[in-house]
């Protein structure tokens, strides 16, 4: 090995725990790249395999009930490569020691071959034999929620009657890889489950021999969706469409891109951030070892070194700092990338997860890498290339020290002398100190975030569930029915109150911009569900006009109160209805538009029907009014809202600990990154002043006082700066990740803000105590001796 | 002729090859030093011939190490001109000052500027690696007597050891010139002198010519040569008719 060589590698030694708290901020920005980045690739593969293997369809309808004869005409539209009609019908379930409501979808299986398209993928067992006419297979979320195995048996009541069906197989569908139950907000694997069945069976217990309500179709080759989607709109308008659509508007699907738009989201911010910081502490760095080696670099210019090789020596430093965080990154990344894409093929069925690495993204990782450290050390390393060798050899010219600011005020007096010392030293490198301060408030700030989604959830929960939608169930009919119902289910023992509402399907229009969603028609002046203004506040459904979701409005419809809304009703005689819109309303969770129930039955040129009601019930009789419900037979399904809240809060907190986890641990790196280098870096810049000082008789905890003071003093001012960089960074997570799926809200909580704090002082304690063990070791006499 | 100018007539150094090694003819260096203007050196002529060894005696200041640095090619000066074997440094680009830096000079310092996360064997390694002739770094530091601590790192050595470790350093690469700045400055006499004997001993081996920078006038008995300076000029230059040991200095 060259001797320069040798004295890189022990100099890097020196300075290890500087390289080694470097790497760590190295490793948070690439890792997060890399586990970003390799989930998501290997999430989009998967997704794309799974739908070719599947065959899953682009273009969906529903509809109310048609002759199988209309396939033959849906075949022959322009465009279609393929067409395949089905029977899905609602069902409630009864799971064996299960008291809870189960409500489900049948999916037809074609009587004889494979489906042709969205096949469902056979996890275990097999599928129902042709003819068998009570096997089923059922959704894997489902079977796992319940233990249930093929061999076991189930219960279903599909329109009244009910039929025992042997589990045969356990499968999933790319249909229904993100499945929420109708009127739910979330999935709920244990009181959701898909089903499929034999066409022919199904369509008997349903009624619905010879005959279809759904039908799928895959798009021949350059073929327009939205052409098809007309087309199928109009052939099906008189058999009851619910409207086409594409696949970009499937549920599950859209589901998933969001998703996977949230993980290149943060395959951007944190990067940057960290990379960032990175290279902030490496010019600090560099820039410190330049100053140390002043004389060295002017020896070895002297013998004969060339700039160039000066250079290239100091370059080679850098990058064996950075060397070490690069890979060290790149494999922590690719391990949060394997349990991090575990997670979201639990969370989102699906079937198996094609672990993609693509050498590109590793190439990306190390370029960007060493773009950032470059940037950061350029500078230091050409000053310390282009030191001319004579200058090398003088020292260095004393630091300039003015009065401060504050001292100029008139306030030294009050200020001790080693406090002066502290200010002074601050703002002697204003620049430096604003840097600092930055790469800890980057810190705080990502701690914040973290957290701040966690915050956000909870507030999205606490408004959809304790402000707007406090019932307790929530019953569906099969068909629109009179209002009288509600007294049947009021009367129930344990119903404290109960409140009709009728939800129609349309697709509101306005301009050239639509949206499928429901009407929904509610009570004037309920209780249990409420519309709320942009506070907050319960605000009653006018008499007349519609009342939309603020995003709806807004950002997808642009429409204004006082304009006029097209309402496409896909129900009974499918009226086009001309509607002012009244109002807005917030909500976090989907997007809908409201109506009194009193005007959309009027509309809808109707008495007074209702789709479904919402019930406030006693927990204590509530397994009997489930069994009562049961009997109902217009009851098409109950929701139970506790049961999905506790669900929902399970599933998020799996996903969310993770990400706290990973970010806490990543946060804490920069946190203690930055402030050990600093304290390390002045340690080194001022032992000589502090040993002399220690000399003239200060005691180690006075010296460590103006050394530790100037850092916990950046650190102290530097925490409300990163509130207020994590309040920005949440603003912008809020409206990335905004949708008509959910929107989040910029929420966070006073814990939030102390656990940020607290990440960041922890990370100044563990520095001080370092630092505090390497001041007890400043050996007063040599460092007086040795020539700065 | 110029009554301060250090140049010889031919042939006045007995039994010495009186070939010219660096020639400065009119040299002065002035500094900028933020308002103020230090003139460093003013008019310096000056020849140093081959195999020479030269005592260059002076009070602080008066310009003996800026004088060695342009004549080693750390420096510039500011107007007037230097040859070193008839090549004239003064027109020379940074690329060429390296080069000859790396091929001619060796630089002994006061403070000795040894690289500290090296041992005595790899400062020496870290010239010989980029030198053109050089001899082995053991040869180098058996020759100042440092054959025994080749795997000592700086701060294991005592300053006179360091000091010796430097000159290996500097005689390593077979310069043919060393230039010495105040290289007993930091040291005892006792251990001064032993530097002293090793510089002496390179200078009679290896036929180096050898400049030795200082403002002791017992060091300057052992020189062929004394030039002194004061005021950033040459003050006089006179030869030693007879050259102690530096085992006979005190100081």
């Amino acid at each position: 090995m060259r001797a320069l060589d040798r004295k890189l590698w022990r100099d890097l030694w020196q300075m290890r725990g500087m390289a080694l708290a470097i790497s760590l901020v190295m490793i948070g920005g690439i890792s997060t790249f890399v586990m970003s980045r390799v989930t998501y690739e290997s999430l989009l593969v998967t997704q794309q395999r799974y739908y070719v293997d599947q065959r899953f369809a682009q273009v969906f309808a529903s509809l109310v009930r048609a002759p199988e004869s209309v396939a033959e005409r849906l075949v022959a539209l322009p465009g279609v490569n393929q067409a395949e009609t089905r029977v899905v019908a609602p069902v409630n379930l009864e799971v064996e020691g299960f008291e809870d409501p189960i409500t489900g979808r049948i999916v037809s299986l074609p009587e004889f071959g494979e489906p042709r398209l969205n096949v469902p993928f056979l996890r275990r067992g097999r599928l129902p034999e042709p003819r068998a006419d009570n096997e089923i297979a059922i959704s894997e979320d489902f079977a796992e929620a319940h233990g249930l195995q093929p061999g076991d048996r189930l219960a279903a009541v599909i329109r009244g009657h009910r039929k025992r069906l042997d589990i045969v197989g356990i499968a999933l569908s790319p249909e229904y890889m993100y499945a929420i139950p109708p009127g739910a907000l979330f999935p709920d694997y244990e009181r959701y489950g898909i089903l499929w069945m034999n066409r022919k069976a199904l369509a008997t217990a349903f009624d619905m021999d010879g005959a279809f309500n759904d039908v799928a179709f895959t798009l021949q080759r350059g073929a327009s969706e939205q052409d098809l989607v007309d087309e199928v709109d109009r052939v099906l308008a008189r058999y009851g469409g619910l409207g086409a659509y594409g696949r970009k508007d499937q549920f599950s699907h859209r589901f998933i891109t969001e998703e996977l738009r949230g993980l290149e989201t943060m395959a951007t911010i944190f990067p940057v951030i960290f990379l960032g910081v990175a290279a902030f502490l490496l010019n600090v760095v560099i820039t410190r070892l330049v100053a140390t080696e002043r004389e060295q670099i002017g020896t070895l210019k002297a013998f004969g070194y060339s700039t160039l090789q000066v250079g290239a020596h100091y370059l080679k430093l850098v990058l064996a700092i950075s060397a070490g965080g690069i890979l060290a990154g790149i494999a922590l990344g690719l391990w949060f990338a394997k349990g991090l894409g575990g997670i979201y093929q639990e969370f989102y069925s699906f079937p198996y997860l094609h672990f993609q690495l693509d050498p590109l993204i590793l190439g990306q990782a190390v370029l960007v890498s060493l773009v950032a450290v470059l940037a950061g050390t350029i500078v230091a390393v050409r000053r310390a290339a282009a030191l001319p060798p004579a200058e090398g050899m003088r020292p260095e010219p004393p630091p300039v020290y003015r009065a401060t600011f504050v001292e100029r005020l008139g306030l030294q007096r009050r200020l001790a002398e080693p406090t002066r010392m502290i200010v002074r030293h601050v703002t002697r490198q204003p620049v430096k100190a604003g840097l600092t301060m930055l790469g800890i408030a980057a810190a705080c700030s990502i701690l914040m975030m973290t957290n701040f989604q966690r915050d956000a959830i909870n507030w999205m929960m606490e408004v959809q569930y304790g402000l707007s939608s406090r019932e307790d169930l929530t019953v569906l009919f099969t068909d629109p029915t009179p209002r009288r119902a509600l007294y049947s289910l009021q009367s129930l023992d344990g119903v404290s109150h109960a409140e009709g509402f009728r939800a129609v399907p349309a697709r509101l229009v306005h301009g050239h911009r639509s949206y499928r969603t429901a009407v929904d028609g509610i009570e004037p002046g309920t209780e249990l569900y409420r519309v709320l203004d942009a506070e907050l506040r319960p605000v009653p459904i006018p008499a007349e006009g519609v009342v939309l979701t603020e995003y709806l409005a807004e950002e997808i419809l642009q429409i204004r109160p006082g304009q006029v809304l097209t309402i496409e009703v896909l129900e009974g005689s499918r009226p086009v209805l001309e509607v002012p819109v009244a109002g807005l309303t917030r909500q976090y969770l989907g997007v809908n538009a409201y109506m009194s129930r009193d005007a959309l039955n009027r509309l809808m040129r109707e008495g007074p029907a209702i789709s479904g009601a919402r019930l406030s019930v006693d927990s204590e009789q509530q397994v009997e009014i489930y069994r009562r419900l049961r009997e109902m037979p217009r009851v098409a399904g109950t929701v139970v809202r506790d049961t999905a809240i506790e669900q929902f809060n399970e599933m998020m907190e799996q996903t969310i600990l993770y990400f706290s986890f990973i970010t806490a641990l990543l946060g804490g790196f920069i946190a203690f990154g930055v402030v050990y280098n600093s304290a390390r870096i002045a340690l080194s810049e001022r032992s000589r002043e502090l040993a002399s000082l220690r000399v003239l008789g200060f005691t180690q905890g006075e010296v460590g006082y103006i050394l530790l003071g100037e850092i916990g003093l950046l650190t102290l001012l530097a925490i409300p700066l990163g509130f207020l960089f994590g309040l920005g960074l949440s603003g912008y997570l809020a409206v990335a990740f905004s949708s008509d799926l959910y929107r989040i809200a910029l929420i966070v909580e006073p814990k939030t803000y102390a656990l940020a704090a607290l990440i960041v002082l922890v990370s100044f304690a563990i520095t001080a105590a370092l630092i505090w063990r390497k001041l007890s070791r400043l050996d007063l006499v040599e460092v007086l001796k040795t020539r700065e | 002729m110029h009554e301060s100018a250090a140049t010889l007539p031919g042939g006045m150094l007995a039994g010495m090859d009186a070939e010219v090694v660096f020639r400065a003819r009119g040299l002065t260096k002035v500094y900028r030093m933020g308002e103020v203007e230090v003139v460093a050196l003013r008019e310096v002529d000056l020849d140093l011939y081959g195999g020479e060894f030269v005592v260059l005696l002076g009070p602080s200041g008066s310009g003996k190490s800026t004088l060695l640095n342009i004549l080693g090619g750390l420096d510039s000066a500011t107007s007037g001109q230097v040859w070193y074997s008839g090549h004239d440094l003064t027109a020379a680009n940074e690329r060429e000052l390296t080069e000859f830096r790396r091929d001619h000079v060796g630089f002994v310092f006061q403070f000795y500027n040894l690289i500290p996360s090296l041992t005595a064997r790899e400062n020496v390694a870290a010239v010989t690696e980029i030198a053109t002739r050089p001899m082995a770094p053991e040869a180098a530091l058996e020759l100042v007597g440092m054959g025994r601590r080749l795997d000592h790192f700086p701060a294991q050595l005592s300053g006179g050891e360091q000091q010796r470790v430097a000159i290996a350093r500097a005689i390593a690469k077979n310069p043919a010139v060393l230039l010495c700045d105040e290289p007993t400055g930091a040291l005892d006499s006792a251990t001064g002198i032993v530097v002293l004997e090793a510089l002496q001993r390179a200078n009679e081996e290896l036929g180096t010519t050898t400049v030795v920078i200082t403002h002791n006038m017992v060091i300057a008995e052992m020189a062929n040569r004394v030039i002194r300076m004061a005021d950033g000029q040459i003050a006089g230059s006179e030869l030693n008719p007879v050259r102690k040991a530096p085992r006979e200095l005190h100081w």
